[in-house]
């Protein structure tokens, strides 16, 4: 095409450039300016040097490090193994709430309770009830580990979350796609499982992963039972070096291993279109 | 009964004493709401009935009862001689006789164009995956889509989107189609290219309950127009006699709305 943009729209397109670098110029400024002022509060406290010394110690930090990541890498593991039994387990909690007929009226109940019980309770409850509870009943085929404990309360109470994700995103989906399938002959599960199902799991992946992110952080929590991950071996680093740079360093390490999730989330959220009101307005493309 | 049952002279005779679909005496309530009030209708094999009437009368409730997506509170429907409304009946085997075209399309989203056409036939038909496929891709072909097939829904026009959502039910061989509303969504210029088709579909033979506010379809396809008020047939006859020439007040203050002053 030979469209040259007319001497008007040339002049908007300067201005709105002129506009952009001024932005961008008062972006940095202001971000400068707001780190000095943090860094200097922080630096010209009364107990810097004391704080500096005990909080951040390059040296223990070096030394405490292998330990701690050896500790990640069990959270790492907890954190796959549980978030795949949590998928399977929520998906079955929220399809047995969804089913009719009065056959089923025992299933239902009983996953209305157990939603209704583990996300009522507090997780480190849970930890402590069955690492503690359940080796106690001494009945063959419990394992006794703590990771295994913890992973089994990790799955308890983050299922029961997920379960109500699952049931939002079913109950998100229109009920003329139900009508349409049903309309071709579809029967009630057939329905569910090849129209229903596949839209509500799209629907809900962004605040699925958003419990993944908190699952990978709870998943600390499993020390309290012993298991020696990340928390629990900057814990007893911390004791070896009278100092607390270890635990300084386990919370780098769980940032840095959530961050990634999160860009994660919202580059999928952006791709499905959830951009949200809040961004086009911030972005000033769409509307000055 | 409703006055003024079409008799229809070209009919042959056995086919005039069995209507393919026969709803008789049919109620239908939302709590309070009768929305269907002792309503009946035949309608004849190779027939296109159309339903008009204002919003609020009842068309799209009873093509929903008819295709069993709603229970009727009182009445028989009667499919090829049988009473669908028996609840012992297997209503899944029901509706998978009967085709129906939603006002808006209700394609599915997240299937292909040919995904959304297979998916009965595979699941309910139980038709051979390479056959479905086929005959998907034919029925296809007949409303002019078979270059869209692995399209996502959401890449066609509403009127290709409509389209698409007839072939779908097209392809389950229903013995009647019923269209509610079909062209309601769609912009002006769209309109045609599926009233268009529904007119050809009418030369195969094919047995339609149409709900519209399309009067120039009504006057061209239609077999037999029913102006549906408070829930009833409140006036049926040939498009000519009911849509140039209703005996009914209502009915004539219902088409002075439409076509307007």
């Amino acid at each position: 095409m030979s469209w040259v943009p007319s001497e008007r729209q040339q002049e908007r397109d300067a201005y709105r450039r002129s506009r952009a670098q001024r932005s961008t110029a008062v972006a940095f400024a202001s971000t400068i300016a707001l780190v000095a002022v943090a860094v200097l509060a922080l630096v010209s406290s009364p107990g810097w040097p004391r704080v500096k010394a005990s909080f951040f110690d390059w040296q223990v930090a070096q030394e405490a490090f292998p330990a701690i990541l050896q500790g990640l890498w069990l959270n790492i593991r907890v954190m796959a193994v549980s978030a795949v039994l949590i998928v399977i387990v929520a998906l079955a909690l929220a399809l047995a709430r969804t089913l009719r007929g009065p056959v089923f009226f025992p299933v239902r109940a009983l996953a209305t309770g157990y939603v209704d019980v583990f996300r009522g309770l507090p997780l480190i409850l849970v930890l402590l009830l069955v690492g503690f509870g359940l080796p106690g009943l001494r009945l063959q085929g419990i394992p006794t580990s703590a990771v295994a404990l913890g992973t089994l309360a990790l799955v308890l109470t983050y299922s029961a979350y997920v379960a109500e994700v699952f049931r939002a995103g079913i109950e998100s989906v229109h009920p003329s796609q139900v009508a349409a399938a049903r309309s071709l002959g579809l029967t009630r599960a057939q329905a569910m499982r090849h129209v229903v199902l596949p839209q509500a799991v799209r629907r809900v992946i962004p605040p699925l992963l958003n419990d993944l992110v908190a699952l990978s952080k709870d998943s600390g929590l499993i020390s309290i039972l012993g298991a020696i991950d990340a928390v629990r071996a900057a814990q007893i680093e911390t004791a070896r070096y009278a100092n607390f740079t270890p635990y300084v360093v386990a919370g780098v390490l769980f940032v840095a291993l959530t961050i990634p999730l999160t860009r994660f989330t919202d580059v999928l959220a952006r791709r499905s279109g959830w951009v949200g009101a809040q961004s086009a307005l911030a972005g000033g493309g769409a509307l000055r | 009964m409703s006055p003024g049952r079409l008799k229809d002279p070209s009919l042959p005779l056995p086919a005039r004493q069995t209507p393919l679909l026969s709803v008789q005496g049919v109620r239908k309530a939302f709590g309070d709401h009768v929305v269907l009030d002792d309503l009946s209708l035949d309608v004849y094999a190779h027939k296109v009935v159309v339903l008009i009437g204002a919003s609020g009368s009842g068309k799209s409730t009873l093509l929903r009862c008819i295709d069993l997506l709603e229970d009727v509170d009182d009445g028989v429907i009667e499919l090829e001689g049988q009473d669908i409304t028996d609840p012992r009946l297997d209503a899944n085997a029901v509706r998978a006789r009967i085709g129906m075209v939603f006002q808006a399309y209700n394609l599915f989203p997240h299937l292909r164009v040919i995904d959304n056409v297979t998916l009965a036939p595979r699941l309910v038909h139980r038709t051979p995956p390479e056959q479905a496929r086929a005959e998907a891709l034919a029925v296809l072909e007949r409303v002019g889509l078979a270059g869209k097939a692995q399209a996502f829904p959401d890449e066609l026009s509403g009127g290709q989107q409509q389209r698409v959502a007839i072939a779908r039910a097209l392809v389950g061989k229903p013995v009647v189609m019923l269209l509610d509303e079909v062209t309601s969504a769609l912009d002006p210029e769209l309109v045609g290219e599926v009233l268009s088709l529904l007119a050809e579909l009418k030369q195969t033979g094919l047995t339609m309950v149409v709900a519209t506010h399309e009067m120039g379809f009504a006057r061209e396809v239609a077999d037999e127009v029913c102006f549906l008020h408070e829930g009833r047939v409140h006036e049926r006859g040939t498009p000519a006699q009911v849509l140039e020439n209703p005996r009914e007040d209502r009915t004539r203050e219902f088409l002075r709305r439409i076509t307007g002053p």
